[in-house]
């Protein structure tokens, strides 16, 4: 099965523009990007799509083996890259997925141009001279918080909601659709997003950076952000008046606004 | 008491705000607390002032926060909507398991003014629903457990691996149906009873399942035993039967008994005894691959069961082809696998090793029922390869 199938990659923009690619975040899927996508409509050339598992992915795909780290979601990014043959990409990352960004651009420096991590945190859980906010005992509440939010989930349900991207409007209808998964997905995806530990591999990014941070996020604070913009040269730190973890939905003039800031001065084309 | 006097329910809009059976909360956009009713303090024990300003994050359990931000608050952005979230509130009067209901309220232009939400206790459904998760974890564990007694059985009723014997090539392939996870009623074996002389032994129990599977263990190993002084095949399933009744099972089965006794000279002598089981084919090195053998009663019906003894010879490079009804049987579109099929692919696969026999046509039969065959497939392969 082709990558676009499988992530359920929707190709928009100018077709000749620079390509700009919006990856969600765990929770929900490529609707996180709905009100700061179409900004980049008539300069780039956008990629959106869904992680295996969330939204209209083809939840068949999901490999508990492949995606027990974030290295399986790297390699999805990349297989979408190769098959649409792009390159000097601006990969837009929100949540977990600007750390899956940074992989991608570590593993795979000739793809990308250009790095927007939206509330990054290398590492959720504290360690020791390193505060990410989070103890070990609140991943565990976690999964059980996400237990008791999916006993509402109904298996009958997530066949029309998943694996028919040619048929959008069979999820229309159910509510709360856009931030549904299998269960067990969820449960796995929750794990390796919130045990994940990449401060190591910050170092390693090669390309210019955005590093947006939101005012009072409880899942990326502050000094993570501040952080990830210490540990990878030359990155650029934008202080959001945005509140929340979610400033893609809550705040998306201010969003896009730095965005194009930083991609009109920070980064050169080619 | 009559209904026609006055009456006094609480009806002004205000008393039906703050002692609504439901906690009632008014946010700002940014999620802090503009105001919470009556029913909402008194439930939770904070008083107002405390209250006003803080965001309702604050209020909910570490997992829930993060649930809240990832989850709740996006969608209630994109839906303007959010039902029925499962959270429990950190408060003074402890930890309350309780339902959210949110409603974003937007100004006529469309920017956020506020966000209304419902609460509702939810302390024995939530404590029922921990059940229910408890529950299921059980009964995912134990059918694990019934997987792997199944899988144990079932592999007590096919010999680990097959003998290396010179002079023959053997292969043999036992698939269960469905998924997997029921013990199956067919078996097979190969065993020598002396130098030079082995049993190829096909078989199929009616039924499936635990009780299917110690009938089937009574017969493989009742042929064992008796094969070993009544070398005769017409005697081994006689002992078969009469072993069957005796236990009043009242199941049947089908055998296929093969003797073959590898001499000094250059052909296989072959004698075939058949408990209501298909015919072998033979598979010779030229011509159509045929059905040998007398079809007889299965066993464990009736007393004197018509059993006969075929004998045949096998040259070098010639084999013989057991199998159980689950492989000829299998439908796709109502259309059998059938004989014929099966023929047709032995005589086309009679270069190949035994094993590659084995397996080709199980899988071909598999394949013929879509991939999940309706019942169990056995297929045993012996060549006379000197």
């Amino acid at each position: 099965m082709s990558a676009v199938v499988r992530n359920n990659v929707a190709v928009g923009g100018l077709p000749t523009g620079r390509p700009i690619m919006f990856a969600h975040g765990f929770g929900c899927d490529q609707n996180m990007w709905r009100f700061v996508a179409p900004a980049f409509a008539s300069t780039h050339r956008s990629v959106l799509f869904d992680h295996v598992g969330a939204g209209r992915s083809d939840v068949t795909a999901y490999d508990f083996t492949k995606y027990a780290s974030l290295d399986g979601y790297v390699g999805d990014v990349l297989e979408i890259c190769a098959e649409l043959d792009l390159t000097d990409v601006v990969f837009v990352g929100h949540s977990v997925s600007a750390m899956v960004g940074v992989l991608a651009a570590v593993r795979a420096p000739d793809r990308f141009g250009a790095l927007v991590l939206v509330g990054p945190s290398p590492r959720y859980v504290d360690d020791e001279g390193y505060t990410g906010g989070f103890a070990r005992e609140d991943v565990d509440d976690l999964l059980a918080s996400l237990e008791s939010n999916y006993l509402g989930w109904s298996s009958a349900l997530a066949p029309a909601i998943m694996g028919n991207p040619e048929r959008p409007e069979l999820g229309e209808e159910l509510t709360n659709s856009f931030c549904r998964t299998d269960p067990d997905i969820a449960h796995q995806f929750a794990e390796v997003t919130f045990l994940s530990d990449n401060r190591a591999d910050l170092a390693r990014v090669g390309i210019p950076t955005l590093v947006l941070q939101c005012s009072d996020d409880i899942i990326a604070p502050e000094p993570v952000g501040r952080y990830v913009h210490e540990q990878i040269p030359g990155s650029v730190l934008t202080l959001m008046r945005a509140r929340g973890h979610c400033p893609n939905l809550s705040a998306p003039a201010e969003t896009i606004a730095a965005m194009q800031a930083f991609l009109s001065t920070a980064t050169a084309t080619g | 008491m009559t209904g026609a006097g006055p009456v006094d329910v609480p009806a002004l809009p205000e008393e039906l705000y703050e002692d609504a059976p439901c906690g009632l909360l008014s946010l700002r956009p940014d999620g802090t607390v503009v105001t919470a009713n009556r029913t909402f303090l008194r439930w939770t024990g904070y008083d107002l002032g405390t209250l006003i300003g803080r965001p309702l994050r604050d209020l909910l359990a570490a997992g829930d926060r993060i649930f809240h931000e990832t989850h709740y608050a996006p969608l209630l952005q994109m839906q303007d909507e959010v039902r029925e979230l499962a959270v429990t509130l950190v408060c003074p009067r402890g930890r309350l398991p309780v339902f959210l209901n949110s409603v974003l309220d937007r100004a006529p232009g469309g920017a956020p003014r506020g966000v209304r939400i419902a609460v509702f206790l939810a302390v024995d459904r939530r404590s029922y629903e921990a059940e229910l998760v408890v529950a299921r974890r059980r009964a995912e564990e134990s059918e694990a457990r019934v997987r792997e007694l199944a899988r144990t059985l079932q592999n007590s009723l096919l010999p680990p691996a097959l003998p290396h014997v010179g002079g023959l090539d053997l292969g043999a392939v036992y698939r269960p149906a469905g998924q997997g996870d029921e013990v199956g009623g067919d078996f097979y074996d190969v065993f020598s009873t002396a130098t030079g002389d082995w049993a190829v032994v096909i078989g199929d129990v009616v039924g499936k399942g635990a009780a299917a599977a110690t009938l089937t263990s009574l017969v493989r190993y009742t042929v064992r035993a008796v094969a070993m002084h009544a070398r005769r095949p017409r005697a081994v399933l006689m002992a078969v039967n009469d072993a069957l009744l005796q236990q009043r099972a009242e199941r049947v089965c089908t055998v296929a008994y093969v003797r073959i006794q590898l001499g000094p000279g250059d052909t296989a002598r072959v004698t075939i005894c058949l408990g209501g089981h298909p015919r072998p084919l033979a598979v010779r090195r030229r011509g159509e691959p045929l059905p040998v053998g007398r079809f007889g009663s299965v066993l464990g019906a009736i007393r004197c069961p018509r059993l006969e003894e075929t004998a045949i010879t096998l040259e070098p490079g010639d084999g013989l082809l057991l199998y159980t009804d689950g492989v000829v049987e299998g439908r796709h579109d109502g259309q059998f696998f059938g004989e014929q099929r099966l023929a047709d692919l032995a005589g086309a696969l009679r270069d190949r090793s035994a094993t590659a026999v084995a397996e080709e046509v199980a899988a071909a039969a598999v394949d013929h029922q879509g991939g999940v065959p309706a019942d169990d497939i056995a297929v045993v392969v012996v060549r006379y390869a000197p």
